[in-house]
């Protein structure tokens, strides 16, 4: 199949962007969206051009770096699916399609279709865990968990942290990938001592990086390849809430260095 | 035998104690020498790769109080491709009172290796498995549980026990997210520093101790030199020698392979695992292989067509025009044969020219008597995900028409060689995970990867790594002669990819170099076979120091770039793997010798002449290795020919 | 330079108010306002009983609480907590929008199809309409500075007086006020709801359709009025 590329290129952060054309005439509709842009590569070498750069890895949908925004969408029109997993069955042959990185000011270009979304780490390392050191773990068994819950955990784990959630919403939060976070650790009786220092310490950190508030817009859980249902923000709401007015707050969030 | 290598000195592994092999690893532990408290914070341990192993073992690290410098090629250490395992972690609990055992679990891995791995290794694997599930429940890791709220257990891999803990299918993604959380909560504590997008690019080594790493920053481009007391490689597999494998794209052999030409040896390279149960390829354009769980093959029929070149649909192909080859083969194991048995035997079939689907590559996987049996509803509760996953691949419809499956590069057993105390034969570097040679022998058993990257991680370097340091690690100076020498060659390196400017793209060698390596080096192998890549290797890399094309630059993220050095490692990496696999005249494992078989045509295993573990020392690019020896003793277990007839 | 893996340096010297506090603003004072809204609605349809009704009401507003509190205390403490709760309601939307301004530096040139609900992308905007109407309808039906009648205590004259058929245009834009509003409340209800903490998988399509016949019954009451008026229906 035939298909009109248009590709965000920017050649480093400092540099201001723009879009560029591309013709692919020998795709395949078995090929996945990555590797269109692998033949689109290899044509762009041979011409002694600079191919594009993507961040991918995995290509099983499971590592969540790939990162674009496909005719206006984060992974693309499938639902639920990464682009590595897109394929171009899913688009007409003839068709121009327009290929940006994920826009946030949290995510700054690194290059082309390249971002950086290391605010994701340092939002997780705010307290996006369980203390539980090397060795100091009670038998499996010792603490039963019931599986709704444990379920329900499950679910909002399952979050790839690929950002598409912040590239779709139109105010740049990241509250779903706050919000799943809270609900994983949440809903475990082993999060359960941790669980108000954790909401303030990431709430606050997710505002420190430059993500912007929520207002239900709901686009996140649109966009999200693994569907990570809305409801994880309302679970962040409850818990942030109830750790500012709990008496345990005090207690419970010690002094980050 | 063969005139391409020296057989030099044998190896041995002096830190494995003696005595019952029950005791042995609490000896070991009471044996190691041990660091003061007040001088770990003096010390820097870098740690290279942040999957299972590598993250489980940096964060460990920091909580003993060691400084930790962490390093990742991805943008985020949450990415390692650990991430991607999807069927589960063997424990031996024996939660399901089914008989399971410490002993039990040691006793499937070492038959299951195939007899190639040191028992001492693979009893203190089973002895902790116990330890990491409780270690990952602690951290919060979502596993499956029942209506009771306890964990729930499947078997997994053709053993006869349920031990294995999941998931659903992302057991790895929850295993790994547990490592990363730990190591996050360090990075914020201190504890570690964090380098992501930071790629190895060399090791220094000073005064016959590794003291540190050349990395480039894959933003900047920057060549940067950190040095500390211990080297730590978690770097994972080389299975991307074959371009096409299930193996994340930038899975590289570069650090381990940096480390072998500085002296590591390097075990048992051409021990590979193919996985049965992967999408097949689908045109040229293909860039990986994706694996689907072998749960499977539990209820699915694989087949072919009788006739060759038959491309009828297979609705349209009667039933007595089908060759269900492994129920036929095998009809006590039947679908349910291990993963080197299914592999060989779809790839047989292929070779005859009965494959299924484009070019061939393919064997049908059939769920039509499972629906008619057990309804189109129990198949989707059980394999629905997997289905849909077919589906959004192939755009077939796998509760319609047979799914098609080929085997697929998995996991390499092969890798540096280490001792009981996962130290290489440098002083100083310590390799965990895939990334060593250790636990699995000649095959990896299904749900054995993700234990043993914890079990080194978490629990086991942590102890040993403190005895090499207790020991005292002399001062260095920064600017050592091996640090500007290390510094030196990797921007030598660099300027030279760059500037070559040939008329060939680094993938198209990859893929030469893959499909070579899968012809000759992959499920079977053959004398004739391995000399004739033997020969085209060293050609296929002269000409990639000559005409690859490399464009951009070296300050700024280059990919092609990053690429180009990685090939560049695996081009001499192939080399050692077939001269490995042409040494080794004896099928084991995965690895199918076809000169080694019995007179049915399974595979024959020559423990006289072959029960020991090939650890290859490096002399130069292009000249023959060294081969040491380390001999394998079995108190325990003893060998046996596998049977699945 | 990108520095990676390091955590961002907070903002130290400044007091921050995080975007989980202004949200929690914006659904109390929301709450307020729709409370508000209810009242006011409830009133209006005295109309229907005629013009003494609608009249008595009115001037009872202003005598509620006697004689524990002196005529038109309790009047002006509920105006104090509206004012409270709209300039609570408009700082935080303020600052949120200009956060989102912020997080969101650059468009996408592809513009993104909307695959929430379009009630959630008007918000902002819809709110401006609101806030301006509100002012027009104060000096209109309150101060009657704007009304054509224009007496104070006579409510229903003044209504009448205003949806009267020739001024087609007042009612026309009474009516998409009051629609925006609608739309406003629609998502503010289910948002508030969201945000309080209210809303689960499981109740999720429940809210939303609550909120949906919350905002629709609240517009069909507020456009009974002026429709009752142009048509001649209450004259």
């Amino acid at each position: 199949m035939r298909l009109t590329l248009k590709v965000w290129r920017q050649s480093g952060p400092d540099d201001a962007g723009r879009l560029v054309t591309y013709q692919v005439d020998d795709a395949s509709e078995d090929m996945s969206f990555l590797e269109l842009i692998d033949v689109l590569n290899e044509r762009l070498i041979l011409d002694g051009e600079e191919p594009v750069a993507f961040d991918h890895d995995c290509r099983e949908g499971i590592c969540g770096a790939c990162s674009m925004v496909i005719n206006g969408e984060p992974h693309g029109p499938q639902k639920a699916t990464t682009t590595c997993q897109l394929h171009l069955r899913h688009f007409r042959d003839g068709e121009t399609i327009t290929v940006e990185p994920f826009r946030a000011g949290a995510f700054p270009v690194v290059r082309d279709l390249v971002v950086d979304r290391s605010a994701f780490d340092r939002v997780i390392a705010a307290g996006g865990y369980i203390t539980a050191p090397t060795g100091t773990a009670p038998e499996a068994h010792s603490v039963p968990v019931p599986k709704p819950q444990a379920d329900r955990a499950f679910a909002a784990a399952t979050c790839i942290g690929c950002g598409a959630c912040v590239a779709a919403c139109p105010n740049g939060s990241a509250s779903l990938f706050l919000g799943a976070k809270i609900t994983h650790l949440g809903e475990l009786p082993q999060g359960q001592p941790e669980r108000y220092s954790r909401v303030l310490s990431m709430v606050e950190q997710h505002d420190a990086e430059g993500f912007g508030g929520c207002t239900n817009t709901g686009e996140c859980a649109v966009a999200c390849p693994k569907e990570i249902p809305l409801d994880v923000i309302s679970q962040l709401n409850r818990d942030y809430l109830a750790a500012k007015t709990s008496k345990r707050k005090a207690g419970a969030a010690p002094a980050k260095s | 035998m063969y005139s391409d290598y020296i057989v030099g000195e044998p190896i041995a592994d002096t830190k494995a104690p003696d005595g019952p092999i029950e005791g042995r690893w609490e000896a070991r532990r009471f044996g190691v020498k041990l660091v003061n408290p007040a001088n770990k914070r003096k010390l820097t341990i870098i740690v290279v790769g942040t999957g299972l192993a590598g993250a489980s073992a940096a964060a460990s690290l920091a909580e003993l109080g060691y400084r930790v410098k962490s390093f990742c090629y991805q943008d985020s250490p949450r990415r390692a491709h650990s991430i991607a395992a999807q069927g589960g972690i063997n424990a031996a609990k024996n939660y399901r009172n089914d008989g399971d055992s410490v002993h039990r679990l040691f006793y499937d891995t070492v038959k299951g290796g195939d007899f190639r791995a040191r028992e001492s290794n693979v009893h203190r694997l089973a002895e902790i498995s116990v330890q990491i599930i409780d270690q990952c429940v602690a951290q919060g890791v979502p596993f499956a549980r029942e209506y009771g709220g306890l964990l729930d257990n499947r078997s997994f891999g053709g053993t006869q026990v349920s031990r294995t803990f999941y998931a659903k299918g992302q057991t790895g993604q929850q295993l790994l997210l547990g490592a990363y959380q730990a190591l996050q909560r360090q990075v914020d504590a201190g504890g570690v520093e964090m380098f992501a997008r930071h790629e190895m690019l060399e090791l220094i080594v000073a005064d016959g101790r590794a003291r540190g790493i050349v990395v480039r920053d894959m933003v900047t481009g920057e060549i940067e030199t950190h040095l500390g007391d211990a080297v730590v490689l978690a770097t994972g597999g080389y299975g991307n020698v074959f371009y096409l494998s299930t193996n994340a794209k930038g899975c590289n052999v570069t650090a381990s392979w940096r480390a072998h030409r500085k002296g590591a040896y390097f075990a048992n390279p051409c021990y590979t695992q193919i996985h049965p149960t992967c999408i097949p390829v689908s045109g040229d354009h293909q860039s990986k292989l994706t694996l689907m769980s072998e749960s499977l093959r539990n209820d699915g029929r694989v087949w072919v067509p009788k006739a060759k070149g038959d491309t009828r649909a297979p609705a349209d192909i009667p039933e007595d025009e089908r060759d269900y080859f492994l129920e036929r083969r095998y009809p006590s194991f039947g679908n349910l044969v291990p993963r080197d048995i299914a592999s060989r035997a779809a790839k047989t079939v292929c070779d005859e020219g009965r494959g299924v689907g484009p070019g061939g590559l393919g064997v049908f996987l059939d769920f039509a008597d499972a629906i008619q049996r057990m309804g189109r509803a129990a198949v989707a509760a059980k394999y629905g995900n997997l289905f849909q996953m077919y589906q959004r691949i192939t755009g077939e419809d796998p509760y319609e028409v047979p799914m098609r499956i080929y085997p697929a590069v998995h996991y390499t057993m092969g890798g540096l060689w280490v001792d009981y105390d996962l130290q290489s034969t440098i002083p100083g570097l310590f390799v965990v995970g895939e990334a060593n040679f250790s636990d699995h022998g000649a095959n990896r058993l299904g749900a054995s990867a993700l234990m043993q990257g914890l079990a080194d991680g978490y629990f086991i370097l942590p102890v040993t790594i403190g005895d090499y340091l207790a020991r005292g690690v002399p001062p260095m100076a920064n600017d050592h002669p091996a640090v500007r020498e290390a510094v030196t060659s990797v921007q030598e390196r660099i300027n030279k990819l760059l500037s070559i400017n040939g008329s060939r793209t680094v993938d198209s060698f990859h893929r030469e170099l893959g499909r070579l390596m899968w012809d000759e080096c992959g499920m079977e192998r053959t004398e004739a076979g391995l000399r004739k890549a033997l020969e085209r290797i060293p050609e296929l890399r002269q000409e990639f120091w000559e005409n690859v094309k490399v464009p951009g630059s070296a300050d700024t993220l280059n990919q092609s770039l990053e690429k180009a050095g990685r090939v560049a490692d695996f081009l001499e990496l192939a080399e050692l793997m077939c001269l490995d696999a042409l040494h080794r005249a004896e099928s084991c494992g995965g690895h199918f010798r076809a000169e080694s078989q019995t007179p049915d045509g399974e595979a024959l295993r020559d423990d006289e002449n072959f029960s020991y573990v090939a650890a290859w020392e490096f002399t130069g690019t292009g000249q023959p290795p060294v081969l040491h020896k380390e001999p394998l003793v079995f108190e325990y277990v003893h060998p046996s020919q596998r049977s699945y007839a | 330079m990108v520095t990676l893996g390091q955590r961002a340096t907070k903002p130290t010297a400044r007091v921050r108010v995080t975007s989980l506090q202004l949200k929690l603003i914006m659904a109390v004072s929301g709450a307020i306002l729709i409370a508000f809204l209810i009242v006011h609605m409830l009133g209006n349809l005295k109309l229907f009983f005629g013009a003494t009704a609608i009249d008595e009401y009115s001037a009872w507003l202003r005598t509620a609480g006697e004689p524990a509190v002196p005529a038109g205390t309790l009047l002006w403490v509920t105006r104090i907590v509206l004012l409270a709760a709209v300039i609570g309601h408009i700082w935080s939307a303020a600052v949120l929008t200009g956060r989102a301004h912020r997080a969101r530096p650059v468009r996408y040139v592809h513009r993104r199809p909307v695959n929430g609900s379009y009630a959630a992308r008007t918000m902002r905007w819809g709110g401006v309409i609101i806030a301006l109407f509100v002012i027009y309808h104060l000096l209109d039906l309150t101060t009657g500075t704007l009304n054509p009648h224009g007496v104070h205590g006579e409510v229903a004259a003044n209504l009448i007086a205003d949806f009267a058929p020739e001024r087609w245009y007042v009612t026309l834009f009474y009516a998409l006020a009051v629609i925006a509003l609608a739309f406003h409340v629609r998502h503010g209800v289910w948002s508030a709801l969201q945000t309080i903490g209210r809303s689960s998988a499981a109740t999720q399509a429940t809210l939303k359709g609550v909120a949906l016949v919350f905002a629709v019954l609240l517009a069909v009451g507020f456009l009974s009025v002026p429709f009752a008026v142009m048509t001649g229906l209450v004259s």
